[in-house]
């Protein structure tokens, strides 16, 4: 690996930890629009900031932009709150407009101003490498790695100076306000960072990256978790993961570093969504079907305690009885007598101690709907596990 | 009872996209009752109690706290708000949600510690949740939620407790014990206020009362003022065929 190559890694690496952080909060908040908003409508600062500081890289310009982040936020909810149209209304009606008025000033002044539209969404990776920071002539290593890593440290202390306030104005504003933990000044201080993120990301990958590298990796994490710090180190991981691994999908295809990045998160987040462990499709799927099966092992069980009579009783009468077809009797019976829950003596089917215990406690449950009843069966049936 | 004002409220309007919801409401609770708020749906009973804990910025009027703004008594006061108004969803344990209680108590930045986490627990034993303390919130039922809601109040550890609703989906069972622990906590001299739908509980539950229809109607003892008169200036229609109905 070159030394360019190893940098434009680390510096997609660092932003994709920078862009999960926030990212997180805003997927729990329900606000990932947001993000998509501030990405766009941040380029009438970046064109202000750049008339100003001629320089891409200024923090004025960084500060500057981040402030019409933050304005897109009031502006939206500002038009929310007149309750004539619903939030995402008024997001499509902010960032659109002040996506535009920087178009304008880009083609107004494009003989003078090096900075083309493109540029702000699709970003360059590539080159980040080669726009060093120097001082005194000295070579300190990327630009945009300063900028994203200084980032990066301040939303690192931020989140752990305030994650408990984080913590409780996300899941209930009302408390948090009762307590004294303002929700209002936790909400502007995400939207800053947020915004501030965006800008500082948006030279090296793109705005439409910065979007996708705050959005999948916290939704991705959030299918496998139910823990909130382990959902922030999981977002992390993927960024970071999709961050590496989408360089080298890039450099293989020969096309936009920020396009494989974005492209392997969404795949990366099919993955998951497939195959999580409790919240993904294959594994809901196969719980419904499981359960189907459970529900008719209870029926079975019901019919069994209901009648003493061993006609009803019969092996074979119990299919016809039940009406089900061959296959689905075979994998009842074969369910209940791997659980013990019935016993055969001469083709006559018996239920056991344990059928009878389940049988009860299952029909408690069914008519009053109360989890204590079945807290101690719910580690063999699927059922019973919410 | 005590001789104590619990919560004064003067002159209260609170308006949204200035239109009142609640207008010139003067209220005043001695300490020590079990109270509930009544009301038809938009009488502003919820935002009542959220204009007093400062959740909503009222247009005009003045709160006190035993005397004090509440912005200086916040640690005296608990808050339930309604089931509904949070993402159960959201990924965290009924510990956890518990332990919030005591963020109040420790302010900005500084972490729950070994003394909160045995406040959270001790409140979750008195909920009956404490064998749920690590489940996830989703994965309780409604009636396990309003307790662990109700355990996290009890960690506030405070003198007046404003409830939103707590009985609102939850079963017999639940409800019965929620208003035993408010009932206990009423003997040990805590204010309990309670935003309430169903009138044939009132007297049973309670001992004070307050009608409210974005005026407030009445306030006092359940025995002396819970009556058709009341009841009928409240809700606008007769509160016998209401209550037969």
């Amino acid at each position: 690996m070159s030394s360019p190559q190893i940098e434009i890694q680390i510096i997609a690496a660092v932003v994709a930890m920078a862009c999960a952080i926030p990212g997180v909060f805003l997927v729990l908040r329900k606000m990932a629009l947001i993000s998509d908003a501030i990405s766009h409508s941040i380029l009438p600062g970046i064109v202000i900031g750049f008339f100003i500081t001629q320089d891409l890289n200024s923090p004025l310009l960084i500060l500057f932009a981040a402030f019409v982040g933050v304005l897109t936020v009031v502006l939206v909810e500002y038009i929310q709150k007149t309750g004539l149209v619903k939030e995402d209304t008024a997001i499509g009606l902010v960032f659109p407009a002040l996506f535009s008025i920087g178009v304008i000033m880009i083609s107004k002044n494009a003989g003078d101003v090096h900075l083309d539209v493109d540029a702000v969404l699709l970003g360059e990776l590539a080159f980040a490498p080669f726009d060093s920071m120097m001082i005194d002539g000295t070579d300190w290593g990327p630009k945009s790695l300063w900028i994203m890593g200084s980032i990066l440290i301040v939303i690192i202390s931020l989140l752990l100076l305030f994650f408990k306030e984080l913590k409780v104005s996300t899941f209930d504003a009302g408390l948090s306000a009762s307590l004294g933990i303002s929700p209002v000044v936790i909400h502007y201080g995400l939207m800053s960072v947020s915004s501030i993120t965006v800008v500082g990301a948006f030279d090296a990958v793109g705005a439409i990256l910065v979007v996708a590298l705050m959005i999948a990796p916290a939704a991705t994490a959030y299918l496998l978790t139910e823990d909130l710090k382990r959902m922030i180190v999981l977002s992390i991981f993927f960024g970071v993961l999709a961050a590496i691994s989408g360089y080298w999908f890039a450099n293989w295809l020969d096309a936009s570093i920020s396009g494989s990045i974005a492209t392997t998160l969404g795949i990366i987040f099919l993955i998951v969504y497939l195959f999580a462990p409790k919240k993904g499709l294959i594994s809901v799927l196969y719980r419904q079907k499981q359960q189907q099966i459970e529900v008719s092992l209870i029926t079975f069980l019901l019919h069994l305690n209901r009648h003493d009579e061993k006609r009803e009783r019969h092996i074979n009468h119990l299919r016809e009885h039940i009406d089900w077809q061959e296959a689905k009797a075979q994998k009842v019976l074969n369910l209940a007598l791997k659980n013990n829950l019935v016993e055969i003596e001469n083709d006559i089917v018996f239920l056991t101690e344990k059928g009878l215990t389940f049988t009860e406690k299952s029909l408690a449950y069914i008519i009053e709907n109360k989890h204590e009843k079945i807290d101690s069966m719910k580690d063999d049936f699927f059922l019973f596990r919410g | 009872m005590g001789e104590k004002i619990a919560v004064k409220v003067d002159d209260l309007t609170v308006a949204y996209n200035y239109k009142p919801v609640l207008w010139d409401i003067d209220l005043t609770v001695p300490e020590g009752v079990l109270m509930a708020i009544v009301g038809p749906n938009g009488a502003g009973k919820s935002t009542l109690i959220k204009a007093i804990l400062g959740i909503i910025k009222p247009i005009a009027g003045s709160i006190s706290i035993f005397g004090e703004p509440y912005a200086k008594q916040r640690k005296m006061v608990a808050y339930v708000p309604q089931k509904g108004s949070v993402d159960w969803d959201f990924p965290t344990t009924a510990f956890d949600v518990v332990l919030m209680g005591t963020y109040g108590s420790l302010g900005w930045i500084k972490r729950p510690g070994a003394k909160e986490k045995k406040i959270a627990l001790e409140s979750m034993e008195k909920v009956g949740m404490l064998s749920y303390r690590n489940r996830q919130i989703s994965q309780l039922s409604g009636g396990q939620q309003q307790r662990v809601f109700l355990a996290r109040a009890l960690a506030q550890d405070a003198s007046i407790y404003f409830m939103d609703e707590p009985f609102q989906g939850v079963d017999a069972t639940t409800e019965i014990a929620i208003i035993n622990i408010l009932k206990e906590l009423r003997k040990t001299g805590k204010t309990v206020i309670v935003v309430h739908h169903d009138l044939q509980t009132v007297p049973e539950y309670f001992d004070w009362v307050t009608f409210l229809n974005v005026k407030r109607i009445a306030t006092g003892p359940v025995k002396e003022i819970f009556n058709d008169d009341n009841l009928t200036k409240t809700y606008g229609i007769n509160y016998k065929v209401a209550v037969n109905k």
